[in-house]
């Protein structure tokens, strides 16, 4: 510490320099500009230089730190895959499904069938059934099923259809009804990779919905999945479905005059004639369960692109069809976790404190040579692998490990009750007290090193005996790196999985082992993202509490 | 890579003979396995004779197969796929190949028939439980105990309810850290007859069943994550009882001769295999296709069988499997497959478990942390 | 002021003190210390005064001998028990309390009740003149400022005996000429015996009753600062304290309290021998740069006079300051007065200059 650390004169701050300039008008520059402008100009090549500086740190950051954020923060949200994959179904259910303890009507598991074969053809089928298996049990299977099943939805109509006329079997007679001419002609002759984006004739959409939309549907495929030319490929049963649908719903045929117009009006005389069977039989054929009214529930509860359902999740709750309902109660485990996880590491920050504040105070106060060989032992746990680590601990810790041998052979212990300090939540205590009592000792020790001795001096000479210079003097003055200290322990352990998954047993796991579970087994993604978003907020709700509670300028790291 | 795209070149890498240098193939691979033993099995049976037969060939190898799906996934969200073959479990497979991060394969085109013409459907069979996967072997996960507990007063597990049996068999137990395999053990000594497990744990009812079968060991148990955990605590004595892999217990018992003994009752079978990722480019696929039709093979698969206890997955592989490369001990009574060993097996149900997995985890991790 | 030993109100015995047992620090330090006497400790950085400072307050243990407070032995007893107030170089303001806060802590620990501490508090901070500053917190206040509270605080708990451990030592001078008059006169004003350390000697003469001046982990010369500045006994002190021109020489003869001194160039000067004993010693001569004369009128008549030579004159308003070469010395100065008779030596002037006996001191060389 120097001396005029603050001199007593009165110095504006740069907001009252700034009301001044502003009751006497702008300050003006030598050369009549205000004085702010050309001081920008001045600092402006400055303020460049410095970014040019930074900017591959910025770059970094931003690629390595803020972009994973950003992304985790909008997989927590996310939920394209629902519309994406079913997108007509959606829309059918929210047209036409009110009651919704009832199956769907014809529309939804028509709508369904011409999504589902697409999807299955794009191979994105499993996973719509994979995301919303999460929500409901069961729906993996169906859709892996009916995946292969949803090949034969519509071949009744198919049928029926080539058997009035053999042209409907044709590709050409299709793409000559659904396709823009010109697409035709450009498509017509032309290598599989270059088909150009298929187009629909005009104002066919109008007189055969279904149909126009289906084909469009199988034609983008054809293109973009497959490679090949619609050209030349028959269609698929479901689209006969869609015509029949079309057909048989009234569609105004008279009103077409295109290239196939007498074929279509033949169709559409005979269709009344034609055995029909529900499309909703047709996936009870498949499966019974599209029967049930839940899986139509889930569907249509998560068919928003973006959903809190995952945040639902991850606070133990959960979207239902009828609303947000808790989890039932022998499955709610992330709240708990939570819990667990904050007040485990608060348990480790304080152990850290407590172990680490006497090191601290000794390294600080003990001549160089000495603190520097005790500065060592602090980092060996540094230097040692995990690996090594863990092994140590058990050997030390289990139940036929050295302490209980040794605790047995003392006789403190009886031999058939074994302390368990091991696989529980004292194992992890103990060994991430380990591990991250070097993040307590060195900012306690930098921290202490910059109090000067003579203010236990001083203290002393006023009279204080050696407990109060110490608690009234010292203590306060150590307290920013006690802050941030804790600050790196407590943090730094929420975040921790490795050593609770090894040493943890089934008490002693943390909200982050169930986080790279989801990560790396269920592959719940959306749902790891909502936990990883709701520890992040933990961690920056009590980051914003300490600095009003203590303020985060008396946290020191040296 | 378009997915008819790769079947047709599949199918063209066939039709022009396997092992032709017809097509350009890449002359470097990387295969993913589970690292250890295994991983060591699999270098001396597949990838060293064919280094050899192909001296010009690359072949590097990656432990990373317990994170596999999980690094798939990011691979193909970051476009940027640097796996040529993945061995994974057929739980993983199968999830993968729903994902659409594993390729399907016709296995009558890509593998080669059995020696006797059998196709290669019908010679893997069952076992063929994906569309994704190209099954190698077939493993199990049972129990190991110790053979030298005082408190059991010369009574030695015979079944696996004796697990649950904390009475005659005093001592920690280990299990996976998982509700696969654990929950069916529980309904089986609960009473439940084999054939209405699943039926069972798809009820309420039979879910708090298992659970309270588990129960009675809850705080007896040590849950493991690692194959390595159990052996490693059944030779510290730390538990009496544990499941692990049937490998790994073989190690234990006949490399490492420690005082423990296999208990094959309802051994929980599994399969291990592998998958081809989507999109590789066209010479690598032929490279991967070219090493899959070798390694698969009904010899190759039987040599495996001599470095480490796991069944072929090939019928045709079965006659043919000999004695450990090391200890020379016949290896096909230490076989999960063996029929001695074989009396009560669970066959690990895919289909089911890859609906039930999430509830059903969520409930045992719940239970597990309360 | 008294200083007689019997009465001593600080008593150092025979005190040595060493760190790592090879070397003293200080070395068989005798010094008593008269109560209400203003003691300074004057010397070099690494003479050994802080040492015996921190030894009195009770921060380090002496090796050897004993420290007497009032009579009592005061070895073994911790610093918080000796109830002597301590300033500090670096002020030892604690940073996370008030001003009040800061003077209170004294009162505090000694159990005294609230109303008297804040009594006692603004009576300190009065006595200071930082009546207005109690809210305050240290970092608010300027160097001086923290020096009047640390000194307030030192005083508030009314101790018999205060230490001051470079006080000033990181104030400008402006400020530190000021406060070395106010600590001097509540030093006086209150009657407290203080122990004062420095190594600056102008602060030592202008505070001190006396000054005891340090070198080598000895006392040098104890004394009155008139007569450490006019008597130095040693060429240490001569040196230390004050200005002062020097030059080699050999004794000629001493005759009871005069010596004839032949400087090395053969011209001879008059002296009184301070540590010199016989003819023919090597001595250093001390002449304070003020007592040199070049006007004739002004020397005695039989002093010796030597040749000067005017090799720069410097203005500096109250005095002219003129180096001359005196046998073979470049740098002898003169200090003459600012006064309207006075004449300004140009350079390259050559003068006859002497001085009376008593100011030319021949000393140890």
């Amino acid at each position: 510490m120097t001396d005029a650390t603050a001199e007593p004169t009165h110095r504006p701050s740069p907001r009252e320099q700034k009301e001044m300039a502003e009751q006497d008008g702008p300050m003006l520059a030598a050369d009549g500009t205000p004085l702010k402008r050309s001081l920008n100009r001045a600092l402006r090549a400055q303020k460049l230089r410095a970014l040019m500086l930074i900017a591959p740190l910025l770059i970094f950051i931003l690629v390595t730190f803020v972009a994973p954020i950003a992304d985790m923060l909008f997989r927590s949200v996310e939920n394209q895959i629902v519309s994406e994959t079913v997108p007509r179904t959606i829309v059918a259910l929210d047209e036409t499904w009110s009651d919704h303890d009832a199956v769907p009507g014809e529309a939804v598991f028509a709508a369904m069938a011409y999504d589902l074969k697409e999807a299955a053809e794009r191979r994105e089928h499993t996973r719509l059934g994979s995301r919303l298996n999460y929500e409901t049990t069961g729906i993996s299977s169906l859709f892996r099923r009916s995946g292969r099943g949803v090949d034969d939805v519509g071949e009744i109509y198919a049928d029926q259809f080539i058997e009035l006329d053999e042209a409907w079997e044709e590709p050409a007679t299709w793409t000559a009804l659904m396709a823009d001419p010109e697409w035709i002609a450009d498509a017509e002759g032309t290598e599989d990779e270059d088909i150009p984006r298929f187009r629909l004739a005009d104002g066919i959409a109008d007189i055969l919905p279904e149909t126009a939309s289906a084909y469009a549907g199988f034609a983008r495929v054809i293109i973009d999945q497959d490679g090949d030319n619609p050209l030349e490929e028959e269609p698929w049963n479901t689209i006969y479905l869609a015509l029949y649908r079309d057909l048989s719903a009234g569609a105004d045929v008279s009103a077409y005059d295109g290239p196939q117009a007498r074929r279509l009006s033949a169709a559409a005389e005979a269709v009344p004639g034609f055995e029909s069977e529900p499309v909703s039989v047709m996936f009870e054929d498949i499966d019974e369960d599209w029967l049930d009214p839940q899986v139509w529930g889930t569907i249509d509860a998560f068919s928003s692109r973006y959903t809190a359902g995952y945040y639902l999740a991850a606070i133990d709750m959960q979207l239902t069809p009828e609303g947000i309902e808790p989890q039932p109660e022998e499955q709610r485990i992330y709240l708990l976790l939570f819990k667990r996880t904050l007040f485990m590491s608060g348990v480790i920050m304080g152990m850290c404190v407590l172990l680490g504040y006497p090191v601290a105070f000794l390294l600080a106060n003990l001549p160089l040579r000495t603190s520097n060989l005790l500065m060592i032992l602090v980092l060996l746990p540094f230097w040692t692998s995990l690996l090594v680590r863990t092994s140590a601990w058990k050997v030390l810790l289990q139940q036929e490990g050295v302490i209980n041998d040794t605790l047995v052979w003392i006789g403190l212990v009886a031999d058939n009750d074994r302390l368990q300090l091991i696989n529980n939540q004292l194992g992890t205590i103990i060994a991430m007290t380990h591990i991250l009592l070097p993040f307590m000792i060195l900012p306690l020790y930098s921290v202490m090193q910059t109090i000067p001795p003579s203010y236990v001096r001083a203290a002393k000479s006023l009279g204080a005996n050696d407990w109060t210079a110490f608690w009234r003097v010292y203590f306060p003055q150590s307290v920013p790196g006690i802050g941030a200290g804790c600050i790196l322990v407590f943090i730094l352990s929420i975040g921790y999985y490795i050593t609770p998954e090894l040493v943890g047993g089934r008490t002693g796991t943390f909200i982050s082992n169930r986080i790279a579970f989801h990560i790396s087994e269920s592959l719940n993604w959306g749902l790891a993202a909502a936990l990883g978003a709701i520890l992040l907020g933990a961690v920056l709700i009590l980051y914003w509490a300490y600095d009003r509670i203590v303020g985060i300028d008396n946290v020191k790291l040296g | 890579m378009k997915l008819k795209t790769a079947m047709l070149l599949t199918t063209a890498t066939v039709l022009a003979a396997p092992g032709s240098m017809a097509q350009e193939m890449a002359d470097s691979m990387t295969l993913v396995s589970w690292g250890g033993a295994y991983q060591a099995s699999q270098i001396a049976a597949y990838s060293d004779p064919y280094q050899e037969m192909n001296p010009d060939v690359e072949i590097v190898w990656d432990e990373s197969s317990a994170e596999a799906v999980a690094r798939l996934r990011a691979m193909d969200e970051a476009g940027n796929l640097t796996w040529d073959l993945v061995d994974v479990v057929a739980a993983d497979a199968i999830r993968l190949c729903d994902e659409g991060l594993a390729m399907e394969v016709d296995h009558d085109e890509i593998l080669a028939p059995a020696p006797d013409g059998t196709p290669a459907s019908e010679d893997f069979g069952d076992l063929i439980v994906s569309d994704c996967f190209i099954p190698q072997i077939v493993y199990s996960t049972t129990f190991g105990y110790r053979t030298d507990v005082a408190e059991w007063n010369g009574a030695e597990p015979s079944s696996v309810c004796d697990v649950f049996d904390t009475e005659t068999f005093p001592g920690q137990r280990s299990l996976e850290r998982r509700p696969i395999g654990n929950l069916e053990w529980a309904l089986i000594c609960d009473g439940v007859a084999y054939e209405d497990v699943y039926d069972m744990l798809e009820t309420e009812e039979g879910v708090d069943r298992a659970f309270a079968m588990l129960d009675t060991i809850k705080d007896q148990t040590i849950w493991w994550t690692a194959g390595a955990d159990t052996p490693q605590l059944l030779a510290d004595g730390e538990v009496v009882i544990g499941s692990t892999y049937n490998g790994r217990l073989f190690s234990l018992i006949e490399e490492q001769d420690q005082p423990v003994a296999m208990l094959w009752d309802w051994q929980m079978f599994d399969l291990d295999g592998w998958i081809i990722p989507t999109g590789l480019p066209e010479d690598r696929l032929n490279r991967v296709l070219d090493f899959v039709n070798f390694a698969t093979d009904t010899q190759r698969l039987a040599d495996q069988a001599a470095y480490i206890s796991y069944g072929p997955a090939r019928d045709s592989s079965a006659p043919l499997v000999g004695q450990h490369a090391e200890l020379g001990i016949d290896m096909a009574p230490h076989m999960p497959t063996d029929p001695a060993n074989s009396v009560n097996t669970f066959v690990f149900n895919y289909e089911w478990w890859a609906d039930y997995r999430d509830d059903l985890d969520a409930r045992f991790q719940a239970w597990l942390a309360q | 002021m008294t200083s007689g030993d019997a009465a001593a109100f600080v008593a150092f015995d025979r005190v040595q003190k060493s760190y790592d047992g090879e070397t003293l620090v200080v070395k068989d330090l005798n010094l008593a210390i008269g109560k209400g006497e203003f003691l300074t400790m004057l010397g070099p950085s690494g003479s050994g005064k802080t040492t015996c400072l921190m030894m009195l307050a009770g921060f380090e243990t002496a090796t050897h001998g004993e420290i007497t407070l009032d009579g009592r032995p005061i070895n073994n007893i911790p610093p918080h028990k000796r109830g002597i107030g301590m300033v500090f170089q670096n002020y030892a303001l604690f940073p996370h309390m008030t001003v009040a806060e800061n003077l209170a802590f004294p009162l505090e620990v000694r159990g005294i009740g609230k109303s008297d501490r804040e009594e006692k508090i603004k009576r300190a901070l009065d006595m200071v003149q930082m009546g207005d500053f109690a809210g305050r917190r240290p970092a608010q206040l300027s160097g001086g400022q923290q020096q009047r509270i640390a000194l307030a605080r030192a005083l508030v708990f009314e101790p018999e005996l205060v230490l001051m451990d470079e006080p000033l030592g990181a104030l400008d001078k402006q400020l530190r000429e000021t406060l070395q008059f106010e600590i001097t006169k509540l030093a006086h004003d209150l009657g407290i015996t203080t122990v004062y350390v420095t190594h600056d000697q102008t602060e030592a003469l202008t505070m001190s009753d006396r000054v005891a001046v340090f070198d080598d982990g000895v006392i040098q010369q104890l004394d009155a600062p008139d007569i450490l500045y006019e008597e130095p006994k040693n060429s240490f002190v001569a040196q230390f304290i004050g200005e002062n021109n020097t030059l080699h020489g050999t004794v000629e003869r001493i005759d009871g309290d005069a010596a004839v001194v032949r400087l090395d160039d053969g011209s001879q000067i008059d002296t009184i021998p301070v540590n010199v004993d016989k003819p023919g010693q090597r001595t250093l001569v001390s002449i304070r740069p003020e007592r040199v004369e070049f006007n004739k009128d002004r020397l005695a008549p039989d002093a010796h006079t030597i040749k000067a030579e005017v090799k720069e004159f410097i203005y500096m308003g109250d005095i002219y300051r003129t180096r001359v070469s005196v046998a073979g010395n470049d740098d002898f100065i003169i200090k003459t007065r600012n006064a309207p008779d006075q004449r300004r030596l140009k350079k390259g002037e050559i003068l006859e200059i002497g001085w009376r006996p008593q100011d030319c001191r021949a000393l140890d060389a």
